[in-house]
């Protein structure tokens, strides 16, 4: 047996709501399903399993409040226990999950008849079938059973939202984000560099790029920019690194988490999975879901809990250069700023040509300013040829 | 289609990508992204779904001309009217 426990999805998060369940007891699993949703500051999340079997048991109900780390149901497994292989880079949930009181003990689990249609609108409606009695035949649990069980909960207790109403939601999120950011100021000695970087070949091929595409398929250059950071971290590794609390743990892989300002206010960084090894169209394909997914509130937990390292990008406010603050437990932030027309010398001639500025804000305990620097040359050494991105 | 086809369609398209916003209060003479706090993005979605609604190709190059309602909406009249026999 294995516990499927409350995952931790950012270095901030304590504790989230159980909103429903998309699989019921008796229900097979793959790895990376979508078993539940969840309600956390950073919105509604897909909580996504990464154990393969069967569903044995739910413990927590839709509308309850549980810690980080938590057991919300039994998987009996396909195969003996895989080791907790999180992701290099991962935030790891607490080794000893903390039960929820009154369910630490898991009975022997009974298979359930459950109908098709009765399963389905169990999860549709987030009802839990191990608690239903069926009455039809056999035992059988109905439709009927499931809509009986869902009236009696709206009636006993205060419905559970999905999702939190926005004003809610936006004051929580900027809670978080100021805890967080305030003990990332506390705690990590920040470094900050910065340079300018001619973007003339960058900008020149993706408009000649995009004039041979269909528009769904047209490029943006922040996916330009995602893809040289990438790159770089090939070079400068030990930005790539998770800070354990006494040392950093430099990732194999790189996940990017992309800032992305939500429509309500706040933001979230969810991750580009392998963001070094994805071509620019596949980069763009992801980057569009990605953020089209976080506005509609439809992330999943991996997404928030893998981030490597973060790339934050504002120059459509106008904005030139941006020093990010560092989301523990990560060790840098990329910050780009607005791609605008400036006096460039080339040839000893001064040109006009489109820069943009690059930053970076990283962990001095980690790294120091000359591997940063050996970064950021980096990125704008790949801009340069854009082609070979 | 008329303009006044054009202009439902356009307003749909941003009430989907602004659900928030109150588009009864755009000002049709200024650029909507910065009414509407459109983003890159936002507003290559906002592109491809005009280009899937109206079965309009819309040049890159064109794009600063999709800047205000009154704009978007006289541009792709344009651009209908070239495509039309």
């Amino acid at each position: 047996m294995a516990d499927f426990v409350m995952p931790i999805l950012g270095a901030d998060m304590t504790e989230g709501t159980l909103v429903a369940w998309l699989k019921q007891p008796g229900d097979h699993v793959q790895r990376g399903d979508i078993v539940a949703e969840v309600e956390t500051d950073k919105g509604l999340i897909e909580i996504e399993i990464f154990t393969a079997g069967v569903i044995e048991q739910l413990l927590v109900q839709p509308g309850e409040k549980v810690p980080v780390g938590a057991v919300l149901a039994v998987v009996r497994e396909d195969e003996p226990a895989p080791q907790p292989a999180a992701a290099p880079g991962t935030a790891v949930p607490p080794p000893q999950p903390v039960a929820v009181a009154g369910t630490t003990a898991v009975p022997a689990a009974v298979r359930q008849r459950i109908s098709p249609a009765a399963r389905k609108l169990a999860a549709d409606l987030g009802v839990d079938l191990s608690a239903i009695e069926g009455t039809g035949p056999g035992g059988v649990i109905s439709r009927e059973d499931v809509e009986r069980v869902a009236r009696a909960r709206e009636t006993k207790r205060e419905p559970v939202a999905r999702g939190a109403a926005p004003s809610d939601l936006a004051a929580r999120m900027r809670q978080t984000i100021g805890a967080a950011m305030a003990r990332s100021k506390r705690e990590i000695p920040h470094y900050y560099l910065s340079t300018t970087i001619d973007m003339h070949g960058a900008m020149a091929w993706l408009a000649e790029e995009n004039r041979k595409r269909p528009i769904a398929e047209r490029l943006l250059h922040s996916v330009l920019l995602i893809k040289s950071v990438a790159l770089a971290l090939r070079e400068v590794p030990e930005l790539n690194a998770i800070w354990s609390g006494t040392a950093a743990r430099i990732s194999e892989r790189v996940h990017i988490g992309v800032a992305i300002s939500l429509r309500q206010g706040g933001l979230v960084s969810p991750a580009l999975h392998d963001s070094d090894r994805q071509t620019v169209d596949e980069l763009m394909r992801r980057l569009r879901d990605l953020v089209n997914r976080a506005r509609a509130g439809t992330l999943r937990s991996s997404e928030l809990s893998d981030p490597t390292i973060t790339v934050t990008n504002v120059g459509e406010q106008g904005v030139e250069a941006l020093f990010g603050i560092i989301y523990p437990p990560q060790t840098a932030i990329v910050g780009f700023g607005k791609v605008v027309e400036r006096p460039w010398c080339v040839d000893g001639q001064i040109v006009s040509r489109p820069v943009l500025t690059a930053t970076l804000s990283a962990d001095h305990r980690v790294t120091d300013g000359h591997r940063g620097a050996r970064f950021l040359a980096a990125v704008d050494r790949l801009l340069q040829e854009p082609s070979r991105l | 289609m008329t303009k006044e086809d054009i202009r439902a369609t356009v307003l749909r398209l941003l009430g989907d990508i602004a659900p928030e916003a109150d588009l009864a209060r755009l000002k049709t003479d200024v650029n909507f992204r910065d009414q509407l706090d459109i983003d890159s993005m936002d507003f290559l979605n906002f592109a491809v779904a005009l280009h899937e609604a109206l079965h309009v190709e819309i040049p890159e190059t064109d794009y600063p001309k999709l800047a205000t309602l009154d704009s978007c909406v006289e541009h792709v009249w344009s651009l209908l009217a070239q495509r039309a026999p």
